[in-house]
């Protein structure tokens, strides 16, 4: 295996590519009890049509988040979920529009956990009757998901920026489309999709890298599968579909967001540059310490759930700030006045320095975290780039390339806003 | 890890664990006060008030930008209701010097800010300013109100301020809007003032930096806070049984798609002399992980929810079973809640139910020691306690714990209170045609 110091942030990393495609990425810690591991595949909501065997397959929303729901069944009977669980490890899964990652983290048999934490996510096993039992399962999490203020502005927000891509619709699908998912269906999808080529492996924690890749060649054995290409539909105009959308709902008070979509690099360092870019602008723009939030929290407007991301998946690459306002219009004026502001006289060098260092004792942080560390190094393999390189990347970043990012990506022309009111206003 | 602790100043306890695994240091201070109806909201709005401005650092973008030249320190007001004892103060971490450039010495100045925070406030004739007060005030209305968004730790909260009327662990940590609308800027520096005579103080460092150092860091820091009598009697009051002979059942409409249950227990006798190694194997046994009782059965068994999970409040007492279920699922649930119960208090638990939720318990202990932030909120409760004992030492203790110390915790629970949040009624409608409308 490949290994390399980054002495910047103390941490060594090694790596390789197995015979079957899998990319691997390990970062042992001495001194700590946790193993952390996430097996995640470059499928996620949006994928829902690409082609197999030749032909192209349409496929209903919320199929990849019904497949990591039903990936726990093993073929005799027993449920990966419970085997885990029951050896102390601490194991779960989560789908975005991007990637599905199943992960667990224990403190003791760490190498038995990943056998099967390998072996369950590579053998599918679907019956019609586990699949219509898992539709009510679902679909009470649809409802959830339904009831949920967040999760309603947020999508709505997403149906207002994108006028076809599949990352508008609900990752778990709707009661209607996940009624449609047959066993085959899951069939299918797994074995576009599921192939370690297409695939990659992170592991942190007190590990022998040299065992990890031998176990992952144990289990997932050596063919290597040519890796599946999505179809995400034509390209989407950059501007929004629907500038402005509300809808009333059971909240106290108001939830808005303003998001916009961003042209995107398609990977490697320039993709990962992109993000760090987008972030370090971004807390310049409209950060705790930025003028614009401490002024509109003084006067009542923002308060502390106040928040922006940029969020790269599936080909789209989205901008969102949002939080809870009285007034949720008026912060998007001041944030347009904030940007012309930019526009006209571009970003104070003293806050951009700080917003440097601030931003390498939140990289810092964020590094405690095992889960945040290796997701991020497995859409980090997906999309070309180490993780890890992000602090040596900041350094080089100029505070001209932030305030272009600022004004090309929050003109106000791109920028849409999704309100939830509450049903007394 | 090495566990140090020592008073250094009058009330004031430094707790201090040195670990060189972090790439950041943990420091936190909080104030302890007993938790009751008058007081509670004050408390949690002072943190968030000496948030706004310092004297040096007059309002919250200067002191945002303090932080930020202190590179991404992040010192943020923490409230947090332990048993009864609130606890108010601010939560900090701060890159350690290493992975800086040469030459730097973050902690002892990120000290000295958090002090300042508590200390000297940016105030006129005294007084803390009404701008600051009038709006943190308004936030923290909002906050109460916006528990509502969240259905499901509304109802957790519901429950227990249902079943806890007669006590104060009814107090939400944030108090009640009655009691924050109530506070004006002269009544809350009064208050500010006298908690930081009275109030037992609580330090905490996890970090790199050794002992005397931050004793030393804290110690100057701190010299000048204005100390009166100090207030040791805070504590728990916990009751032992249910109010009356059957549970009791509030329910709530709301417009929701999914229904919430909520049932409430006392743990009851067991709480006399708690075994708390033994009391976190039952909770696991009974329902608050994936190998338990609530969630192979009532979920994944026989599909009658999509969560089932149990909470044991230990410093109160109490256990909470939370569910989402649809709205005619309301029976069947609660009689599987109490059957899988029931279960244990016979002693109906196989080997491997007995051995993963042991393994569970044990794992998530010693896992813990690699948060710093899960690290301090162990040793705040524990402190709240009087045991020193870390994590390590209670995973120990959970390798000894044996089926009849569960069974007889499970013999000692009784319900106490059931709180079901459901939809409107449905015009006449059948659940069927409820399910055909939504579709």
């Amino acid at each position: 295996m490949d290994r390399r110091e980054y002495t910047n942030i103390g941490e060594v990393l090694y790596s390789s590519v197995l015979p079957n495609g899998l990319r691997l990425n390990v970062v042992p810690k001495a001194g700590f009890s946790t193993r952390y591991a996430v097996f995640a595949t470059n499928y996620g909501g949006a994928h829902r049509r690409f082609s197999l065997d030749g032909k192209t397959v349409d496929t209903p929303a919320g199929v990849a988040h019904f497949l990591e729901h039903k990936m726990f069944d093993l073929p005799n009977g027993d449920n990966a979920l419970n085997i885990l669980s029951a050896n102390g490890a601490d194991p779960n899964a989560f789908t975005s529009s991007g990637v599905t990652c199943y992960y667990f983290s224990c403190t003791e048999g760490f190498e038995e956990n990943l056998r099967m934490l390998l072996h369950f996510v590579s053998t599918p096993y679907f019956t019609a009757e586990t699949v219509a039992k898992e539709q009510g399962i679902i679909a009470q999490e649809i409802r959830m998901g339904e009831d949920s203020p967040d999760s309603r502005v947020y999508y709505n927000l997403m149906e207002q920026l994108y006028s076809c891509h599949p990352i508008r619709d609900r990752v778990a699908g709707t009661v209607e489309s996940i009624a449609q998912i047959s066993h085959e269906t899951l069939y299918n999808c797994h074995r576009a999709f599921y192939a370690p080529s297409n695939m990659a492996l992170c592991v942190e924690g007190d590990v022998d890298p040299a065992a990890i890749e031998r176990i992952a060649l144990e289990v997932l054995g050596t063919d290597c599968a040519p890796v599946p290409r999505a179809d995400f539909g034509a390209p989407e105009s950059p501007l929004p579909a629907i500038s402005v959308r509300r809808e009333t709902m059971e909240v106290s008070s108001p939830l808005f967001l303003i998001g916009s979509k961003l042209d995107t690099e398609k990977s490697g360092e320039a993709a990962m540059r992109q993000r760090l870019v987008s972030r370090l602008a971004l807390r310049m723009l409209c950060g705790a310490s930025s003028p614009f939030y401490s002024r509109l929290y003084a006067q009542g407007i923002l308060n502390r759930n106040f928040d922006y991301d940029t969020d790269f998946s599936a080909g789209t690459g989205t901008l969102i700030i949002g939080g809870e306002s009285p007034e949720p219009e008026k912060v998007l004026r001041e944030l347009e006045q904030e940007v012309e502001q930019v526009r006209l006289h571009g970003l104070d060098e003293g806050a951009f320095l700080r917003a440097k260092r601030a931003t390498l004792g939140s990289t810092l942080r964020a590094l405690e975290d095992f889960e945040n560390v290796c997701v991020s190094l497995a859409v980090g393999l997906f999309d070309g780039y180490c993780a890890l390189d992000g602090m040596a990347v900041l350094e080089s970043i100029s505070r001209r390339e932030c305030e272009d990012f600022i004004i090309r990506a929050l003109s106000s022309q791109k920028l849409a806003l999704s309100i939830i009111e509450g049903k007394g206003a | 890890m090495e566990y140090s602790r020592k008073e250094l100043l009058p009330g004031i306890f430094l707790t201090h664990l040195r670990s060189d695994k972090f790439k950041t240091a943990c420091i936190s201070l909080n104030l302890l006060t007993q938790l009751s109806r008058g007081t509670a909201s004050m408390n949690a709005l002072i943190p968030y008030v000496l948030r706004r401005g310092t004297t040096r650092y007059g309002d919250m973008e200067a002191l945002s930008r303090r932080m930020d030249e202190l590179y991404g320190t992040a010192i943020e007001p923490v409230v947090r209701r332990i048993g009864e004892i609130q606890c108010i103060g601010f939560y900090g971490s701060v890159p350690e010097d290493g992975y800086l450039p040469q030459g730097e010495k973050l902690l002892p100045q990120a000290i000295a800010l958090m002090a300042e925070m508590l200390l000297a406030p940016n105030t006129r004739g005294g007084l803390l300013l009404p701008a600051y007060v009038d709006s943190e005030k308004e936030k923290l209305l909002e906050r109460l109100r916006s528990r509502i968004n969240d259905k499901r730790s509304y109802s957790l909260s519901r429950c227990i301020e249902e079943m806890c009327c007669f006590e104060d662990f009814a107090v939400s940590r944030l108090g009640s809007e009655d009691e924050a609308e109530s506070i004006n800027y002269k009544k809350l520096s009064r208050h500010y003032r006298s908690l930081l005579q009275s109030c037992p103080v609580e330090l905490f460092y996890c970090g790199k930096a050794p002992f005397k150092k931050v004793c030393a860091a804290f110690k100057d820091a701190l010299s000048a806070m204005p100390r009166g009598e100090i207030d040791y009697e805070l504590g728990t009051d916990i009751r032992m049984n249910a109010i009356e002979d059957k549970p009791r059942y509030v329910e709530e409409q709301l417009d929701v798609g999914q229904g919430k249950l909520v049932m409430g227990f006392r743990l009851g006798e067991c709480m006399e002399e708690p075994d708390i190694a033994a009391i976190h194997v039952f909770n696991a046994v009974y329902g608050s992980g994936s190998t338990s009782k609530l969630f192979m059965n009532v979920r994944e068994k026989l599909s009658l929810c999509y969560y089932a999970s149990s909470i044991a409040y230990i410093h109160k007492g109490l256990l909470l079973v939370a569910s989402g279920i649809e709205f005619d699922k309301f029976e069947a649930a609660q009689d599987e809640i109490l059957a899988q119960l029931e279960a244990v208090k016979k002693g109906e638990i196989t080997e491997e139910e007995f051995t993963a939720a042991k393994r569970c318990v044990a794992s998530d202990l010693r896992s813990l020691t690699d948060s710093q932030g899960e690290l301090e909120g162990f040793y705040l409760s524990q402190t709240l306690d009087g045991l020193d004992y870390g994590p390590m030492e209670l995973a120990e203790l959970v390798e000894d714990v044996t089926k009849e110390d569960i069974v007889s915790i499970a013999r000692s629970v009784e319900c106490d209170m059931i709180y079901f949040l459901r939809g409107p009624e449905a015009e006449e409608a059948s659940q069927e045609d409820m399910e055909d409308g939504q579709a």
